[in-house]
């Protein structure tokens, strides 16, 4: 048997190339057991689909996919149910929207001041500053939203709620700007030096020669950073779970409380609802629109990194 | 097509032609290396002028001070003055931007901007300095083409974009976008080195033309096309001025046995 | 057509000038207010933060609760995540960089790494709770939220070892290949030891990011009041459940709480990202 064995194993071995005919048994056993590492990444993405999938199937057993996506109530837990997903999509597109309104702006011109103007010295310092903001837990962001960003704005804003879309939203545009800002400047960076100079050349100056011929060229990679920014502020929980509030309004009125999915995930995992019932299970058919939303964001993401990195900036 | 030309220049280019450019004990180099020593030459109006030298003499460099390019390094120093009409150019009062709107350069490497439509690029130049008059953009596009000779080859397809062009055809694409500028002196710093020999000759072709309208002042490592295209060359070698003359003259009698010694292939 | 001259210049470079003032603005008004988030956090605070804190238990009253089951499940958990995502993350990264790199298979594996790179850390807590807690049965005990935890920061210390596996040079494993070497006593004794300094920045990395990780411990049913320490069969928390719980109180002196608890966090998580600065560096300096 061992030597069937044996010669299972060397068949493997023939089709990686090394140049060895026959491997010892323990090494490649070694690789059967790094590659049993790396599979579980797939195991991983797998029990991630399954789970969903299983647990969503389930809850579209006891609600109709019309409801689901028709409805634009969301009262699982009230004697007058209602299952319409959209008050919570909505509190979700607000915040993020908010987020990625305060990190563009922010984001790309740091991206353009470390890319263009900066000094070697200035990069090597200012870069890994700004990834602090990313280091802080985001629970902290949220002590911050909630105890500071919002007294302070209510002093501005007429009518603001204490719990509220407009802090959050704000604090988590700066806590992923660094992400903009990092990626947009490896993708400025990367732009050849012979398109800038044939600009110059022809007796442009900088800012024309940066707007103009610099950040298009450079675009693939900039919006594969926007995206992946989106991705994150549709992912973020702990910022919009104390800040915003945990009340479902079907809004985009970024003054009043408003629930996001993944707000409402936390809300019901803190709570006593028994598993197995429609109302458990509603998490994770939130959590499958959540999913799919991130999904999306991330695949045109990894499109547009690859365009960047396949041709495009002046090669 | 030639590829040969015969070395008939006209008898016009034998007199020398008041001078568009002066350059007077010109020094540059990157922090603590010295590039180019001394330099002092003359760039005749409507002339070509070729730089000729081994690698690493300074060639590049040279015309690269002549367009304020070279400061754009952040380690590089210079020393000396440029006369362009009399004037210095690194006088504190001239702006390097505006002067770089009367001296162009195209570049070893064409580089036309790869987002732009073909017809975009031509313009390129006169919309970063925003001095761009839309209705007569088309004839502007169209004689730049003209100019450089590509324009019965593009003319139907203005709104591709610039990288769907051929290596020779993108550097006559970046032709155009420097005459649509209209400059006075065209820099070019190794145009043809990444062209194929079919390519080479039409830029050469190019240049015979060119010459009427424009001073022209061409850095080459190609003897042959220097003694081909230009009316006066200068030889280089390690940051000095060897020698500089007709070309003709130059190439049958040099006067330095430096000189002598690159142009009958001994190193270089 | 004339071009434009020395006036458009003299605007072009005050409005360039004012175009660099706004953009460096934008660099150092988030670098602000992460200052005042700071600030705040410790103005608020540190004062409450004193040994009776530390070796405290939660209370319904505010000012005598403390934070040590929670400092005791925090560390349970990232000792656990660590034991658990580091090995498996490095042998991962290992297979990708030293046995697959030409294969279909390892491309498929770093996909589906990337993908989960990207992945809300709430799914990773849904995840978490059908598997860990209910199908293999753990409970929610520190069993199953180190698991959680630990599939969540697997990507970051994939990457991070791969990063490192990269800058060994690859002279040196051919060097030990000529010597008769096999590819496993290669990767032991010449590749892992040059990148190890690099694998260990990522694991604690890793592991910073474990510490603050909130969102799928609560899912995966980390609880917030516990009078007892937790051990690894019980219910437990962790210390940014603690300060969650305090946060969403609504009496006003729990605030004070959990301020002093997120500062003891930050303190931690300052420890723990200057030990992987200052490896990164010392690692920088030793390759050239």
């Amino acid at each position: 048997m061992i030597p069937a064995v044996r010669q299972a194993i060397t068949r493997l071995v023939a089709r990686n190339g090394s140049p060895r005919s026959t491997v010892p048994w323990h090494e490649r056993l070694i690789e059967i057991g790094l590659f049993a590492c790396g599979a579980l990444s797939v195991l991983i993405t797998g029990g991630i689909l399954l789970v969903l999938a299983f647990e969503t199937f389930e809850f579209f057993k006891g609600v109709s996919l019309a409801e689901f996506l028709g409805d634009t109530r969301w009262t699982p837990l009230f004697s007058d149910k209602h299952f319409g997903i959209w008050p919570l999509v909505l509190g979700t597109l607000l915040t993020s929207a908010i987020a990625i309104a305060v990190a563009l702006p922010f984001g790309l011109l740091s991206a353009i001041f470390l890319s263009e103007f900066a000094t070697p010295r200035t990069r090597r310092i200012v870069k890994p500053t700004l990834e602090l903001l990313a280091g802080v837990p985001t629970l902290v962001y949220g002590y911050f939203a909630l105890v500071f960003v919002t007294p302070l704005l209510q002093k501005v804003v007429p009518d603001l709620a204490g719990f509220n879309a407009l802090a959050p939203g704000i604090v988590m545009g700066f806590m992923i700007m660094p992400m903009i800002s990092s990626l947009s400047e490896d993708a400025l960076y990367a732009v050849s030096n012979g398109l800038r100079e044939g600009a110059y050349a022809l007796g442009a100056s900088k800012l024309p020669t940066i707007f103009r011929v610099v950040i298009p060229a450079a675009r693939s990679g900039i919006i594969a950073a926007i995206t992946l920014a989106i991705s994150r502020a549709i992912g973020e929980t702990m910022v919009v779970t104390i800040a915003a509030g945990q009340q479902p309004n079907f809004t985009l009125d970024p003054r009043v409380p408003i629930e996001t999915m993944t707000a409402y995930i936390i809300s019901i995992s803190k709570g006593d609802t028994p598993t197995g019932t429609l109302e458990y299970r509603t998490i994770f058919a939130v959590g499958s629109m959540l999913f799919l939303m991130t999904l999306v964001m991330n695949l045109v993401s990894h499109r547009m990194a690859k365009k960047l990195r396949y041709g495009g900036a002046g090669q | 097509m030639s590829i040969a030309k015969p070395k008939a220049h006209r008898a016009s280019s034998a007199e020398t032609a008041p001078k568009k450019i002066d350059v007077r004990d010109l020094s540059a180099g990157f922090g603590d290396k010295t590039v180019l020593r001394s330099i002092s030459m003359p760039i005749e109006d409507r002339r070509v002028t070729a730089i000729i030298g081994p690698s690493g003499c300074g060639k590049s460099t040279f015309i690269r001070c002549l367009n304020r390019m070279h400061e754009l390094s952040p380690i590089a120093r210079i020393s000396g003055r440029v006369l362009l009409d009399d004037r210095d150019i690194y006088d504190r009062g001239v702006d390097p931007v505006l002067l770089r709107r009367r001296v162009g350069m195209v570049f070893q490497k064409p580089n036309p901007f790869p987002t732009m439509s073909i017809r975009d690029n031509v313009l390129a130049g006169l919309r970063l300095t925003a001095s761009l008059r839309r209705s007569t953009a088309d004839q502007v596009a169209e004689k730049a083409l003209v100019q450089a000779a590509l324009w019965e080859e593009v003319k139907d397809r203005l709104d591709d974009t610039g990288g769907s062009l051929s290596g020779g055809q993108q550097q006559r694409l970046c032709i155009a976008r420097a005459l649509a500028v209209d400059p006075e002196v065209l820099l070019m710093d190794e145009p043809c080195s990444a062209l194929d020999p079919i390519a080479t000759a039409r830029i050469e072709d190019l240049l015979h033309v060119l010459r009427n309208d424009y001073t022209i002042v061409i850095v080459t490592h190609n003897m042959q096309q220097a003694t081909r295209v230009s009316d006066r060359t200068a030889f280089f070698l390690t940051g000095d001025l060897v020698e500089m003359g007709a070309t003709d003259d130059l190439f049958t009698s040099p006067r330095d046995p430096r000189t002598e010694d690159y142009i009958t292939g001994k190193f270089g | 057509m004339r071009a434009p001259g020395p006036v458009d210049r003299r605007r072009g470079k005050i409005g360039e000038r004012l175009f660099v003032a706004l953009s460096i603005a934008c660099v150092i008004i988030p670098l602000a207010m992460l200052g005042i988030l700071l600030g705040k956090v410790v103005v608020d605070g540190a004062e409450r933060i004193d040994w009776s804190f530390i070796k405290g238990f939660p209370s319904r009253r505010a000012a005598v609760a403390g934070i040590w089951p929670a400092l005791v499940g925090s560390v349970y958990l990232i000792c656990l995540t660590a034991l658990l995502a580091v090995p498996i993350g490095v042998g991962a990264a290992i297979y990708l960089e030293e046995y697959g790199r030409r294969s279909r298979v390892a491309g498929f594996i770093e996909v589906n790494i990337a993908n989960l790179a990207g992945v809300p850390s709430v799914i990773y807590g849904l995840l978490g709770l059908e598997v860990f807690v209910r199908l293999f049965g753990f409970g929610a005990t520190v069993l199953a939220g180190a698991c959680t935890l630990a599939i969540l920061v697997l990507p970051i210390v994939i990457m991070a070892s791969r990063e490192a596996l990269r800058t060994v040079p690859d002279s040196l494993r051919e060097g030990a290949y000529a010597l008769g070497a096999t590819r496993w006593q290669t990767i032991r004794r010449v590749v892992l030891p040059f990148a190890l300094p690099g694998i260990l920045t990522g694991a604690i990395l890793a592991v910073a990011r474990a510490l603050g990780e909130t969102a799928p411990l609560i899912v995966v049913g980390a609880v917030v009041f516990i009078t007892f320490s937790p051990d690894l069969h019980s219910q437990y928390t962790a210390l940014p459940i603690q300060i969650f719980n305090w946060v969403s109180m609504p009496q006003k002196a729990f605030l004070v709480n959990a301020a002093a608890a997120i500062v003891v966090l930050m303190v931690v998580l300052l420890l723990l990202n200057s030990v992987a600065i200052v490896l990164r560096n010392r690692y920088q300096k030793r390759n050239y």
